[in-house]
């Protein structure tokens, strides 16, 4: 089914792009239309099939019905809008009426990716599809082939968001299957400071196809939320590479709840000495939703730190995946570093893979992992009923204790609470949380 | 470089022991593998018909199939028609007892320290000793056969015991699972066979030595034990391998049938040859081996890959020990599969990597729907000797079912310098105190070993890395 993209591709390169771009569109297709869609056989695709999308027909969002996208819609659609600054994306087209890019203390640039390759195409062609490599991943060719639309953040030396900058990647193909591309770049400068939330939303069946690229500075600290909430019939592939230099702090906040299939790829490298990434998520999933997350940590040079916790729960026939990958490179000495994996299954028909690999090559270091699969502790809903709570409360209650411990660390207050409203109300239909 | 690092580089850098050639009259057969070889390995050993047909229809399904690339190892592309297939000291006269045997053979075993004289006086273990491809000695046999316990050398079984061949050879690993499995099933040439009959309880261990002498043999074992309901047999094997430069395959299946309140623990020691400090040389290991636990509250403890856990309450146990030194790379581990209600694993693995060693653990834990109350616990821990030298952990873990509960735990991590530090202010030299640390890092394992063997595995592993303590 490459061919039909292929035919997109060809209308949709022939306007006009600076040439670089249409230098590494060229090559995205080139090397999409060699890789194809990826099949179980092979390794990284081994408990995901990507047949419905692969046997899909989605077709590029047109830009017109961007104007017909309102405030109050965006409202509803949103987990949580957050004061300060944001950049609204309909099918993957830049909505600059619902947008807010004021506030922003000097130097620091915000825009859409397409104005970014006009105003600022040096710094954009350096970094561009450098942390996410497209050689050997189908769907990032496929994101590079249609780079068009997309978040651009620059922080200048030094420079601190007091605000966090809000992506809301919204997918609405009004009864069309939709296809969207959406990329985002971030380029940090030493000493700088940000928190990134990316949000997919969207209603009916549609596909997206997001890459992600961030470049941390010397010292630079970012923070990064993606929360996925797309429709129960959509599609949603992520890539997300991480660059670090030496002294960064790169977290990760993963909240995958919505999606018939979700794959996220999230890889750092650590790439200097004294950088560090913390990778939480959290997956919920029921009915026959599929969710895959492929995490990767590279330590390629000494004296760098990382710790990651992933944890899941799984209900109705639903399907999930794990893969932690730490790499410790020849010569990375003293990396510390910890991976933690732990799911719990809610119901008879659910199904869990995980797969925590540790890839060791130097000697001075301390690496753990572990996994744990099971069901809530009988124990503990005992202690519960025994104190007057119904079994049904008493279970959501622990569900919602599990899953806190992956939310309670997003350190927006407001994004976090409505979260743990949103998680509750999953559990507990009907009720609030207290 | 520190002080304590340097002693590790001069203590696994030492050359290996056990490298030594013994000239005896070899019985081979032309290099090559066609149908030709296959019928001429049956003829041989004097088969009945029902074996060369099994062997037949392995080779054929071996012809369609391809090398398998997945493993984290590397290696030059093995040209499987330059090997020889069968090799067998020439000596053919039925021995009655081990002064019988070729003078030096049983030196070779004095050599490895397990002289089988010694063994059999002082120890009580009975050892079928594999020298190359034919047994040479069995021992204890007369003891064993009072009650009803068969253990012998496979050809001998396929001889006495046909039909218990026929029932259960390839009941768990069918000759077309893998690609190593079905080229031994279609050219192996020996193994051991026990078979333990109904309630009967094994007064001793059983044990075989495996050693792979002729170069350039690929050495092809099968092993089958069998354990009948509420039986119980503790089953060892080891390995050591002497010097050789062209490497060396071996490609061994081991099939463990455990029926109801069956009891099978199978430990084995592997100390192949690593190569050089170049990498030059050293074993090609291809295994199989994979148990059943049939029956119902059946249980198979072990120290190497596979078990399926089919039958309602079973249990299987795995420990392992493994170490690479010089360019030596393992890619070991075990799948435990929950099939049965109530079935229970656990996987202790400890892997040691010095020089340019790497050492993977790859297994697979796999919860089955109907595997209701199943229980696994693995833990992997690695140790790190030498800056050049990896260790990765590759579990795989698949559940589908919701009241299983499984827990997966890895650490990696070198010799704490406080350790060496500690011990060595307390006047033990730093060759010892890295010797103990590493014994104690190995001792949920070694603990799990019959004492004989306990013993044993301590020495060939303070030998494997450093070559001098005895």
């Amino acid at each position: 089914m490459t061919t039909s993209y292929q035919q997109a591709f060809e209308k949709d390169l022939s306007r006009d792009v600076p040439g670089f771009l249409r230098r590494l569109r060229n090559e995205g297709m080139e090397r999409f239309a060699k890789l194809g869609f990826p099949n179980r056989r092979m390794e990284e695709w081994k408990y995901t099939g990507v047949d419905p999308i692969a046997q899909g027909d989605f077709h590029l969002g047109g830009d017109k019905e961007v104007s017909r996208f309102t405030l109050e819609e965006m409202h509803r659609m949103a987990f949580c809008v957050l004061p300060g600054p944001r950049l609204v994306f309909l099918n993957g087209h830049f909505h600059p009426a619902l947008s807010d890019l004021s506030g922003l203390p000097a130097g620091v640039r915000l825009s859409n990716l397409g104005q970014a390759l006009q105003e600022d195409s040096l710094r954009v062609e350096t970094y561009l599809a450098k942390q996410v490599g497209f050689q050997d991943r189908a769907f990032a060719a496929l994101n590079t082939a249609f780079l068009q639309n997309g978040a651009y953040l620059y922080l200048p030396r030094g420079a601190v968001l007091t605000q966090p900058v809000q992506l809301l990647f919204v997918s609405h193909g009004n009864g069309a299957a939709v296809v969207s591309h959406p990329r985002v770049l971030v380029v940090a400068e030493s000493q700088s400071q940000a928190t990134l939330i990316e949000t997919y939303v969207g209603e009916g069946a549609y596909f997206t196809n997001a890459v992600t690229e961030i470049v941390a500075g010397e010292g630079a600290v970012i923070e990064h939320v993606k929360l996925q909430g797309e429709s129960d019939s959509a599609f949603h592939i992520a890539s997300i590479g991480v660059h670090q230099e030496r002294d960064s702090l790169y977290t990760s906040h993963s909240i995958s709840l919505g999606g018939a299939l979700t794959r996220n790829d999230l890889g750092t490298t650590l790439d200097a000495e004294g950088a560090s990434a913390i990778f939480n998520g959290l997956y919920m999933v029921t009915g026959r939703q599929h969710v895959d997350n492929h995490t990767s940590i590279d330590h390629a040079k000494p004296h760098c730190t990382s710790a990651e916790l992933y944890k899941g729960i799984l209900d109705g026939h639903s399907q999930g995946v794990f893969n932690g990958r730490i790499l410790v490179r020849p010569d990375a000495q003293k990396t510390s570093s910890q991976q933690t994996n732990k799911n719990l299954i809610l119901s008879e028909d659910a199904l869990i893979n995980t797969k925590p690999l540790l890839e060791i090559y130097a000697n001075d270091v301390k690496c753990n992992h572990g996994a744990t699969i099971g069901r809530l502790d009988e124990s503990q809903v005992f202690y519960l009923r025994a104190r007057g709570i119904d079994a049904k409360l008493a279970r959501s209650l622990l569900t919602y204790a599990f899953a806190s411990e992956v939310v309670g660390q997003i350190r927006q207050d407001l994004l976090r609470e409505r979260l743990q409203q949103l998680i509750f109300a999953r559990l507990m239909p009907g009720k609030e949380a207290a | 470089m520190s002080a304590p690092n340097k002693a590790l580089e001069e203590l696994t850098g030492q050359d290996y022991k056990y490298g030594f050639v013994t000239d005896v009259e070899e019985d081979r057969i032309p290099k090559g593998l066609n149908e030709d070889i296959v019928r001429m390995i049956s003829a041989k050993k004097n088969e009945p018909e029902f074996m060369l047909e099994w062997r037949l229809r392995a080779f054929r399904h071996w012809l369609t199939m391809k090398e398998p690339t997945w493993q984290a190892v590397k290696y030059p592309p093995i040209n499987y028609q330059d090997l020889y297939y069968y090799s067998a000291p020439k000596k053919k006269v039925k021995l009655n007892s081990l002064d019988e045997v070729d003078p030096e053979v049983l030196a070779t075993f004095n050599k490895l320290g397990i002289s089988l004289a010694e063994q059999e006086r002082l120890t009580g273990v009975a050892v079928d000793a594999v020298f190359d491809s034919v047994s040479v000695g069995t021992t204890f046999k007369a003891k064993l056969k009072e009650l009803g316990i068969i253990f012998c050398s496979f050809s001998e079984a396929v001889q006495e015991h046909p039909d218990l061949i026929k029932k259960y050879l390839g009941s768990v690993v069918p000759y077309s699972d893998n690609y190593y499995a079905t080229l031994n099933s279609a050219v192996f040439s020996d193994g051991s066979f026990v078979y333990i009959p109904k309630g009967v309880r094994s007064p001793m261990e059983l044990s075989t030595y495996f050693r792979i002498n002729a170069s350039e043999t690929g050495q092809f074992e099968r092993t089958l034990i069998i354990a009948d309901e509420g039986a119980y047999v503790s089953y060892l094997e080891g390995c050591t391998a002497p010097m050789r430069d062209e490497n060396q395959l071996h490609a061994a299946v081991v099939e463990l049938v455990a029926l109801d309140n069956a009891s099978i623990k199978y430990s084995t020691v592997q100390n192949w040859y690593p190569g050089d400090k170049e990498g030059k040389g050293g074993i090609y290991n291809f295994v199989t081996k994979r148990g059943k636990c049939a029956g119902k509250k059946s249980k198979i403890s072990w120290k190497y890959p596979s078990c399926i856990l089919q039958g309602d309450d079973s249990v299987g146990e795995f420990y392992s020990v493994a170490v690479t030194n010089n360019y030596q790379q393992a890619d070991t581990g075990t799948k435990m599969i929950h099939i049965g209600k109530n079935t229970r694993s656990t996987i202790v693995s400890k892997g040691i990597s010095a020089g340019h060693g790497q050492n993977t653990y790859r297994g697979l834990v796999k919860i089955n729907k109907g595997a209701s109350g199943a229980r696994n616990y693995s833990q992997c821990d690695s140790l790190l000797m030498g800056d050049k030298c990896g260790a990765h952990t590759f579990p795989y873990i698949e559940v589908k079912n919701s009241s299983a509960q499984m827990e997966h735990e890895a650490t990696t991590s070198k010799i704490g310098e406080d350790q060496l530090f500690y011990c060595k202010q307390r006047g033990i030299n730093a060759e010892d105190a890295v010797n103990m640390i590493v014994n104690g890092f190995c001792k949920q394992v070694f603990k799990e070993l019959p004492m004989e063997f306990a013993v044993e595995a301590q020495k060939l592993l303070s030998v494997s890395l450093e070559g001098s303590v005895g």
